[in-house]
């Protein structure tokens, strides 16, 4: 693909990378930036890339397998963190507490 | 088996760039769910789902056949990854985020350093063909070396210092600002080199750029408080986007052009709203040094005089907080790290029987990242309503008894709204000054991440109960079930 058309799809992401963050709570600004984070993970592609570009050259070889293995940590360890963190977040009722019976006998 | 047409209608170029379609797609519907509360978990999902199309469609690639080496290091990093993101505690969250944002910079300065070596001609022995690198490809790679070694060695710091093993105060070198300055003209100098000369025989000049940026990404790192490392991961991991972008331009992938552009556009909005939500800006949080220039000792004014502060016990604190009818917990790191949530619920279930009217002020950047203390909170089963934003809590202080702060320190600093010197001066607080009395857990007299002393310690209506999060607050508990 040429420069151009690839400056243009760069340009286009830019805008929506703005536009689709405009309102978020505080509360949501760390999972979103876990969630961005595993999104660049995107990176273990170039690893596979790399690594079929680098065919006589061992260095390069072990380079691409370390930039795969950095690559897939990010991918699976940054989507794990991020739901285990949203996970805090659903929004639950508490019937169990509610329903607790006053054990304690309370004085004044 | 390219001569089935099966297999070579999926290895074609346009069905691979029609998954990438799809996958920016669910990338970007990923983000939009992502930023609202219901939507959230499930737009983790999506765009988890847009990665594995992506991923396997890369594997179709023609040129991709070394499947053993690429399976081996796939299970090799989810052997690493998965345990990590399993077993990481709620409080070491921001620092694992740091890591695998890191590591990601790590492999796109690696990919780099790849391409640049498959532009030397000694490839192999008898092979001397040579492949000429264009100006604009050499100029995306040298971007994506150096701001993914930046990346790297900079969440590298920030997980260093959020874990504690490198001093979450500010270090600061003599003449850091220079120094910096110098070691990115080099880093300048030496790009503009080997884009003008091509990468033939340069590799020691490149592996010196690289070495430089890293040393960069140190540096720039190591200065920033603890405080303010939120930011800063959310600033790398911007970084570490656009350096993928620009490794996509490298080697002719749009998937990684629009994936990394999504994450360098979106990191840098984010960011912007993290340092907003601390009244300041970017620049400030990079190069104040938060905490160094205003500083004073613990316990000293400014002009050295010593202030007195009052410690209590948690036999008073319990019956303080038993007797009140509004009580307001203001939670912080310091909870966090003695894992003292569950004993607070505990504490704040124990009050309510009594009859106590309980809340808590959750700040804006309280703990280590934003929303730090309602995750915690809500893993303790604390119910979500009593959790108060900083705008509708500060209204209550003035009608509120007592305010327990537990192991929060900066954000409750009075010196944001009063003392124009101060580094903090103009962040918004939580106004626990004004309440009727004051309680701070807290370890020592020795002031928080930010570096700076708390005129709360020593106000009048302040008493102190020196104590881990965790055992203070149990204790008190174990006293207020005493009064019976």
């Amino acid at each position: 693909m040429d420069l151009l058309t690839e400056l243009t799809i760069f340009v286009l992401a830019c805008f929506v990378g703005f536009e689709v963050i405009s309102k978020v709570p505080n509360t949501l600004h760390t999972p979103l930036m876990s969630g961005t984070n595993a999104i660049h993970g995107i990176v273990i592609l170039g690893g596979f890339i790399a690594l079929a570009t680098a065919t006589d050259d061992t260095l390069g070889k072990v380079l691409a397998f370390i930039a795969i293995v950095f690559g897939t940590i990010n991918v699976v360890g940054g989507f794990l963190v991020t739901d285990r963190m949203l996970e805090m977040f659903k929004a639950r009722p508490r019937p169990k507490r509610a329903a607790e019976p006053e054990v304690e006998t309370e004085k004044p | 088996m390219t001569n089935l047409p099966l297999a070579s209608f999926f290895q074609d170029e346009d069905f691979i760039t029609s998954c990438y379609i799809a996958a920016a797609i669910l990338f970007i519907v990923g983000l939009r769910r992502l930023s609202h509360p219901t939507t959230a978990r499930s737009g983790n999902w999506v765009a988890a789902v847009g990665m594995l199309i992506a991923i396997v469609a890369t594997l179709l690639k023609d040129e991709i056949t070394d499947y053993a080496l690429i399976a081996a290091a796939v299970a090799l990093g989810t052997l690493i990854g998965v345990p990590a993101a399993r077993s990481v505690k709620m409080t070491a969250m921001p620092q694992m985020v740091a890591l695998f944002n890191g590591v990601g910079g790590g492999a796109v300065a690696l990919i780099a350093w790849v391409e640049f070596r498959h532009y030397q001609p000694s490839g192999s022995a008898g092979d001397q063909t040579q492949i000429l690198a264009p100006t604009d490809v050499m100029i995306f790679l040298m971007f994506s070396t150096v701001v993914g070694a930046i990346s790297f060695w900079g969440s590298n710091i920030a997980f260093g210092k959020l874990q504690e093993i490198v001093s979450g105060k500010p270090i600061k070198l003599p003449l850091q600002q220079v120094i910096n300055a110098l070691i990115l003209l080099a880093i300048l100098a030496g790009s503009v080199f080997l884009v003008a000369d091509g990468p033939v025989d340069n590799e020691p000049i490149f592996i010196g750029v690289l070495v430089l940026a890293s040393l960069l990404g140190v540096l720039m790192v190591l200065p920033i408080g603890g405080a303010d490392m939120p930011v800063v991961i959310s600033m790398l991991n911007a970084f570490t986007g656009l350096s993928a972008a620009a490794a996509g331009f490298t080697l002719d992938n749009t998937a990684l052009i629009v994936a990394g552009t999504l994450v360098g556009a979106s990191g840098t909005i984010l960011t912007r709203l993290m340092s907003e939500a601390m009244n300041r800006s970017l620049a400030n949080v990079l190069f104040a040094g938060f905490g160094s220039p205003a500083a004073i000792g613990p316990g000293a004014d400014a002009d050295g005089e010593a202030k007195s502060h009052r410690s209590t016990s948690p036999d008073d604190v319990a019956i303080q907080l038993a007797y009140a009818s509004k009580v307001v917990i203001v939670p912080g790191y310091g909870m966090a790290v003695a894992q003292a949530q569950h004993a607070v619920r505990e504490l704040t279930d124990e009050l309510e029987k009594r009859g106590v009217d309980v809340d808590f002020a959750i700040h804006p950047v309280a703990g280590r990242m934003p929303g730090h203390m309602n995750v915690l909170l809500a893993e303790a089963d604390v119910s979500y309503e009593k959790l108060k934003e900083m705008d509708e809590i500060n209204s209550e202080f003035p009608q509120t008894d007592v305010s327990l702060v537990i192991g929060a320190n900066d954000v409750t600093n009075p010196a944001a709204r009063t003392d124009e010197s101060s580094p903090i001066y103009g962040m918004p607080i939580l106004d626990v000054d004004k309440s009727e009395a004051v309680i701070v857990i807290k370890r020592s007299m020795n002031p928080g991440f930010a570096g700076i002393d708390n005129e709360l310690y020593y106000a009048e209506n302040t008493s102190m109960l020196f104590s881990d999060a965790k055992s203070g607050v149990a204790e008190i508990l174990s006293e207020v079930k005493e009064l019976g």
